[in-house]
This record gives C-alpha cells, sequence and structure tokens, in this order.
C-alpha cells in the first residue's frame, strides 16, 4: 500500500473533500504543484483551476476557483474561494457597498440599477465557474 | 358589558394572529436548522486559517503583515455591525446594538472618530446617523461570501490605507437555541495569543513570494471571520424568533381564554336575562 496524507478541501462554505491521499495536483499561481507525502512545509496562492488528487480507490479531481494549499508533512490542507478574485471586480463590489451606503444614508432606494447591474455580472461569472467546473468533470 | 358580536370578532381575530405567530414559530424552527448546518459547514475553513494564521503571528517570519503589528496611536476606528435583516426576533438586535453603541461611545469619549460598516438592514437605520461608510444588506438566508467581499474590502482598504487603526466586529454569538450573546472582538490588529503552544522555529515555504501569499491569507482571513459572523447571526435570528413567536402563540392562547371566558359570561347573562323576561311575561298574562 502506497504512502498517504491526509488532504483537506474547504472553502467558507462548505468542506469539499476530506480523506487520504497518495498524491495531489494544484494549480499553483507559479505553475501546477505536485504534493507527496512527506513535502516539507509550504503555503501557495493557487489560481482557478483544477485540483487532482489520488486516492487509495482511484483519481479524482475538484474545481476551485483559487485559494491557499498549506501543506505540512502529513496534512495538506486547501482552502479555496468560493468564487473568481480579481482585483477590479473587488474594487468595484467595494465601490457599490459604499454607494449604497451612501444612497441609505440619502434616503435613496438601495436598489437602484448600478446594484442590479453588478448583481448581474456576479451571476454571469458563478455560472461560468459552474461551467468550468463540469468541463473540468468531463475531461479527468 | 360588550356585545356577544364583538367579542366574537376579537377572539377571531387573535385567532388569526396566533395562526401566524405559529407558522412563522415553525418556518424559523426549520430555517434554524438549516443555518446552524451552514455555520457547522464554514467552521474548518475558519477554523484551519485561524491556526495557518496564529503560526504566523508567533512564528519568526521573514516578513510582518500590516494586520499583525499594533499601531500605537489610535486615532480612528472602524467597526463592522452584523445584525439580521428583518424585525420580530425578539431583543436579539436591540442587545447587540445596546453592546455596539457602549462600545463607540467609549471611543467617542477618547476623542476617536469611528467608522461603520453594516450587515443587515435594522444595523443600517440604527446606526445611519453615527457614520456608516459601507454596508450589505437583504443577502437572504444563504449569503455567500461574494455578498460581502465590497463592504469588508471598504473596511480593510481603510485600514491599508491608515484611516482607521483598529477594526472591530461586533455580532451576535450563538450559543445554543434559547441563548445569544452579542460580543465586541477585535478583528485588526489580529489577536493571536491562544496557540501558544504552536510557537516554533520554522518557517512555510513560499509560493510565489512570502508577502504576496500572507497578504491574500489574512484578507481570506478576516472575510472568513466575517463570513462566519453573518451565518451565526442569522442562526441566532432564526432562533430568537422562534421563541419570539413562542411566545407570541402563547399569549394570544392566553388572550383567547380569557375572552372566551368573558364570551360565556356574556351569553350566559343574556339567556338568564331571556329567560327572565320569558317568564316574567307569562307571569303578567295569567
Amino acid at each position: 500500500m502506497a504512502m498517504t496524507m491526509h488532504l483537506d478541501v474547504v472553502s467558507a462554505e462548505e468542506s469539499l473533500f476530506s480523506g487520504a491521499v497518495q498524491e495531489l495536483l494544484a494549480p499553483g499561481v507559479m505553475g501546477d504543484l505536485g504534493i507527496m507525502p512527506r513535502h516539507s512545509q509550504l503555503i501557495s496562492t493557487l489560481k482557478a483551476g483544477e485540483l487532482r488528487y489520488k486516492t487509495n480507490d482511484g483519481e479524482a479531481s475538484l474545481f476551485i476557483a483559487g485559494g491557499i494549499l498549506e501543506v505540512q508533512p502529513s496534512v495538506v490542507t486547501v482552502l479555496a474561494d468560493t468564487a473568481i478574485r480579481a482585483e477590479d471586480l473587488d474594487e468595484s463590489l467595494a465601490e457599490a457597498a459604499k454607494k449604497r451606503a451612501e444612497d441609505a444614508l440619502d434616503g435613496k432606494d438601495p436598489d437602484d440599477m448600478d446594484y442590479e447591474t453588478i448583481q448581474a455580472e456576479l451571476d454571469a461569472a458563478k455560472a461560468q465557474i459552474e461551467m468550468i467546473h463540469r468541463i473540468g468533470k468531463t475531461l479527468r | 358589558m360588550a356585545g356577544l358580536k364583538e367579542i366574537r370578532s376579537q377572539i377571531g381575530s387573535i385567532q388569526n394572529t396566533k395562526k401566524i405567530t405559529k407558522a412563522m414559530e415553525m418556518v424559523a424552527a426549520s430555517k434554524m436548522r438549516r443555518a446552524r448546518e451552514r455555520m457547522d459547514a464554514s467552521r474548518p475553513y475558519a477554523e484551519k486559517m485561524h491556526q495557518v494564521v496564529s503560526h504566523m503571528a508567533n512564528g519568526h517570519l521573514e516578513y510582518q503583515h500590516d494586520f499583525i503589528k499594533d499601531r500605537e496611536k489610535v486615532k480612528r476606528v472602524g467597526y463592522i455591525i452584523i445584525s439580521s435583516d428583518r424585525g420580530l426576533c425578539g431583543g436579539l438586535n436591540t442587545n447587540l446594538f445596546k453592546k455596539a453603541l457602549q462600545s463607540i461611545v467609549e471611543w467617542k469619549e477618547q476623542d476617536v472618530e469611528v467608522d461603520i460598516a453594516v450587515f443587515g438592514s435594522k444595523a443600517l437605520s440604527a446606526f445611519k446617523r453615527y457614520g456608516v461608510v459601507a454596508e450589505s444588506t437583504h443577502m437572504g438566508d444563504s449569503p455567500s461570501v461574494q455578498d460581502m467581499f465590497g463592504t469588508i474590502k471598504v473596511m480593510l482598504d481603510a485600514y491599508e490605507e491608515g484611516r482607521i487603526d483598529r477594526l472591530f466586529l461586533v455580532e451576535n454569538q450563538f450559543v445554543n437555541s434559547m441563548t445569544q450573546t452579542p460580543r465586541v472582538t477585535q478583528l485588526i490588529p489580529v489577536v493571536a495569543g491562544e496557540l501558544d503552544e504552536m510557537k516554533s522555529h520554522w518557517d512555510y515555504l513560499y509560493e510565489p513570494e512570502s508577502k504576496e501569499v500572507i497578504d491574500t491569507l489574512m484578507k481570506r482571513y478576516i472575510e472568513s471571520i466575517i463570513y462566519q459572523g453573518v451565518v451565526e447571526n442569522i442562526a441566532c435570528e432564526m432562533s430568537a424568533r422562534m421563541i419570539a413567536m413562542k411566545s407570541a402563540t402563547d399569549n394570544a392562547g392566553d388572550m383567547i381564554d380569557k375572552l372566551k371566558l368573558v364570551y360565556n359570561k356574556a351569553r350566559q347573562a343574556s339567556i338568564t336575562q331571556e329567560i327572565s323576561e320569558i317568564v316574567s311575561g307569562a307571569a303578567a298574562v295569567e
């Protein structure tokens, strides 16, 4: 039996995977990372992509929208993001949050157009993620 | 004495109210169960984040993040207040706002300005006049982290740019379904005292630069705490509403019982009167 390490894949909203794996292939921002048991301690940021791992039963994969990988010799944790993060998108969300507060202080209706458009953009992005997810599953 | 018809209609309307509060109680109970599941589901992430961040705060690392360093001079502080969107949940929001206000007033007495970001429309209307800079409301029963980025980022940016020197979180803590306690915690600078046993001398390998990784990690850490707070608040809201509605239902039941007694007395009185009229009428005829 091959040597295994414990892998946890968790996102802020739910736990995605937890179990023993023989090896892990993660989409690091600098390029893909292959992690085997007894790897030295490492922290890396991950970009959106496929997380592949080999369990005793065979290979499996998950789509993650980026996140952070923490490696300890016998435990590996993937802190997955729930959405694709980009500086400019975050920026626009921050602007929207500020604007809503200003509008609310002025007594305006918070559900104005600007918010709606951003919401629509977000929904589109979500749909995109789901699509990538599906493709990822069929490819493996 | 009130007319029989009036009492009857009053009983009817209270009965309707009772039905509504009963329904709300049951809805809140089932939503609470789901909210608690969500709360539990988000816990592993937050715990793991906490572990990694505590390690970094305690370890001898090459790069110290802004969020770990304590600033000596405090000129302006930020508050993030998490409340519910809807009322009818007992004293949940009121207690929270009292706690928040106490803490805010303490700062104001020291001539420290306060910036506030809110989650939930109740907090928005309560803190309007204290200077709300960002808000996220109407996130529903299953909020996504995405809905919160904007508001969180406003506060984190304010900290990084030096506009605020401390950031606090005001939230309800879910003790059990009967008890929720409001609390104020310091988010930034990160307080990482609890994991002293982890004081270790090794450091991680970073990929790419330690700075970039730690920057992302710190942001996610704060976000995860706030997400956890919002999810926890929903569980609190639902259980508080369940209790409030349960006591409303009980009260409605008591009122109906009392009114029924009055109603029966009035009915009996009117029957007695009728009989006595008939009897006296008959007596007069004889």
